[in-house]
């Protein structure tokens, strides 16, 4: 890389095994996702296995591509790329491996406890406190390898990608210690130490922000590096990624009560959230613009390189989705797309539009030079993914999108003597047909990953091979 | 300022992230737990009986937050289709809280009575032998689990510890109350004690309308 002056030895061995297990887990998580999805159409899908019930197994999908999926993507591009930009080898390289087998360990536990009904009962939050230990302690071993890398920098500049790393980890680890806070009684079951509206309110904000730091900031640093990078051109707007900087990690805090309108949560704390999920629109296109218009003058490499197709086409997805979001925080709209499948298309144009495609073509950036091969060994298979991944994307959230609105209206909808028109069922019913939709967009977008993993594949064993034979040799 | 200052020194760009982010939960959450509208319980709340403390735990355990809520929004359709709607005074017991974020169900939060412990159960067994087009899954096994001794006990001191005031003697004969019950019995027996409180001496004057039948079934 552009190492001028003096080369610096850096530490890759942990972003190797962190950029292998994205792939892994992106396909344990959606793999569950796909069975989750069949399971809404066919329940008898569960066979009377508690294990494979929808209502067990939910929790271990959001958590799979959330964590371990967007996790290990995190750890893998922001142990890279601070090293990178700070011209500085990892600080503490047995800090970071500790990091990877820590993190998979996590993510291994969440496996098996889940499905066994070990939970604590809050959205994106279930795992029991001895895993929340664990998670607090590799978190603050992340903090203290990539706090420690910026400080023994050799360059002046902070690059902004860091700052948007350097916020996701304070926020998250902030979010972690503040939410999970609970009483245990046993090794495996523990108690909220908050309740009712209160435990809510601190859910959401959580939960929230677990968007807004964790699958927002966290991937905007990836965006910072990896966009500007594949361009090779600067990024647009250096002032610009200031002022969206601040106000995005200062306003996104205040948007979690938007996900409690109209319920017993005080209606000033309602308000309060609505506004701030407003004003954050503007920060989140900022991210958007300054990222999209680093391509001005380069726009012909959209059509040569697909990966800079899956880094362009998550900011558009970004783009929709943050629109989407501030809409849908306004009272009265959600008053109509809240408890719908809206909801589940929102968080998926997020989801697999935003998060999961940049993390993709930052992948796919990524292992190569990782592993030391010029480029991935089949191009054409990204192109192939690429349009796997967007047809499937946009068959779920349109699914969803028109699933969600009918369900709204049809909750809604009251006959002249002022009764109800529609019995709950009936909404279900009509589901049906978008719920298989649903299941195809995401069966494609799983067999995406498919592709991705034999491409990975081809790309790093010819590698592991040859560094095995040079080890081999050197020993002779 | 200039903010070049701030990209030079790592220590103060954490610092002042940390500020940034410092506010919103701030501003938002402590005084939510001084609020007395938000952590005083309803007039009339009952304290839940071991067999519902266990039957909640059942709940939280199989998940059926991620497709039911217990929580009736001020809208005038909620209100005809659920009943009246939840105040925050309600759930001042529920550790953790369990309103819930999506429906592929109905509400449940003021469940209790509307259907017979007879039907619930056989629509635990197979959802579709009541509701032909539902797709809940079915949780047959709920039927053949038992509580064992101590278990019960050790939930209600747990929750006792962050804040709901067991009575000791309750505690005390617990494991009692849950012999012999089975986890459906406790599920049913939660899912039966969803309704709104009623105050002590309000009884007179009825807090609303019942939710009122849809056009083609009563099922909500």
């Amino acid at each position: 890389m552009d190492q001028s002056g003096t080369t610096v030895r850096y530490e890759d061995a942990a972003i190797r095994g962190f950029a292998v297990m994205t792939v892994v887990w992106g396909i344990v998580g959606m793999l569950v996702g796909v069975w989750i999805a069949a399971e809404l159409l066919w329940p008898q899908l569960n066979m009377d296995i508690p294990y494979i019930t929808y209502s067990r197994l939910r929790p271990l999908h959001t958590n799979a591509v959330i964590f371990a999926f967007g996790g290990s993507a995190l750890f893998a591009t922001s142990y890279w790329c601070v090293q990178r930009t700070c011209r500085a080898r990892l600080f503490l390289p047995k800090l970071a491996n500790f990091t990877f087998w820590g993190w998979n360990l996590v993510i291994v536990l969440a496996a098996i406890t889940l499905p066994l009904g070990i939970t604590q009962g809050k959205e994106y939050a279930e795992l029991e406190w001895p895993i929340d230990i664990l998670i607090a302690i590799v978190w603050v071993s992340y903090a203290v390898v990539f706090f420690g890398t910026i400080a023994k920098r050799t360059v002046p500049h902070i690059y902004v990608a860091n700052w948007f790393f350097g916020a996701f980890i304070l926020a998250v680890a902030l979010l972690h210690i503040v939410n999970s806070a609970a009483i245990p009684i046993s090794l495996w079951k523990s108690y909220s130490a908050y309740s009712g509206a209160t435990d809510a309110m601190v859910e959401w904000w959580y939960g929230h922000n677990a968007v807004g730091f964790f699958l927002t900031a966290g991937f905007l640093g990836m965006m910072y590096y990896y966009v500007p990078k594949q361009v090779g051109k600067p990024i647009y707007s250096y002032r610009l990624s200031i002022v969206h900087f601040w106000s995005l990690i200062a306003v996104y805090m205040w948007a979690g009560p938007h996900h409690l309108h109209y319920t017993a949560l005080p209606d000033w704390v309602q308000s309060l959230g609505m506004v701030f999920s407003l004003i954050l629109f503007a920060p989140s296109w900022g991210g958007m613009i300054n990222g999209i218009m680093t391509l001005s003058g380069a726009w012909h490499k959209l059509r040569e390189d697909p990966i800079l197709k899956f880094l362009i086409v998550s900011l558009s997805f970004y783009g929709m989705a943050t629109f989407e979001g501030p809409m849908m925080s306004i009272k009265t709209v959600n008053a109509l797309s809240h408890y719908t499948d809206w909801g589940i298309g929102h968080v998926h144009a997020g989801a697999l539009g935003w998060v999961a495609m940049i993390t993709i073509g930052s992948m796919y950036a990524l292992i190569p030079k990782a592993f030391g091969q010029p480029q991935m060994y089949s191009i054409k298979a990204i192109n192939l993914h690429f349009w796997m991944s967007t047809v499937g994307t946009v068959m779920y959230i349109t699914a969803m999108w028109s699933a969600g609105l009918m369900q709204g209206l049809m909750w809604r909808a009251t006959e002249a003597d002022g009764t109800l028109t529609y019995s709950f069922i009936e909404s279900l019913k009509a589901t049906y047909p978008f719920y298989a939709v649903r299941l195809a967009g995401g069966f494609m977008f799983f067999c995406g990953m498919l592709v991705m993993a034999w491409n990975v594949w081809r790309t790093i064993v010819p590698s592991t091979r040859q560094s095995v034979a040079d080890l081999v040799e050197a020993h002779a | 300022m200039k903010h070049e200052i701030i990209e030079k020194n790592i220590g103060l760009l954490a610092v002042l992230t940390a500020v940034a982010i410092s506010f919103g939960g701030l501003v938002e959450i402590i005084p939510l737990m001084n609020d007395k509208s938000a952590t005083t319980p309803m007039p009339g709340l009952p304290m839940r009986t071991p067999l519902e403390v266990a039957g909640r735990d059942v709940y939280i355990r199989e998940g059926c937050y991620n497709c039911h809520s217990q929580m009736i929004r001020t809208l005038a359709e909620e209100v005809l289709r659920y009943g009246p709607a939840s105040q925050a005074g309600e759930s001042v017991y529920d550790h953790p809280f369990q309103w819930g974020s999506k429906r592929t169900g109905p509400d449940l939060a003021r469940i209790g009575g509307r259907y017979s412990d007879e039907w619930l159960r056989i629509h635990f067994n197979n959802p579709r032998d009541v509701v032909p087009e539902s797709n809940m899954p079915g949780y047959p096994w709920l039927a053949k689990e038992y509580f064992d001794p101590g278990e019960v006990p050790a939930m209600m001191r747990g929750l006792k510890r962050v804040g709901v005031p067991f009575d000791e003697a309750v505690i005390a004969k617990a494991d009692e109350d849950v012999a012999g019950k089975t986890k459906m019995d406790a599920l049913i027996a939660f899912l039966q004690s969803l309704k709104l409180p009623h105050p002590p001496q309000a009884d007179a004057a009825p807090t609303a309308a019942p939710a009122a039948a849809t056009k083609t079934e009563s099922a909500p």
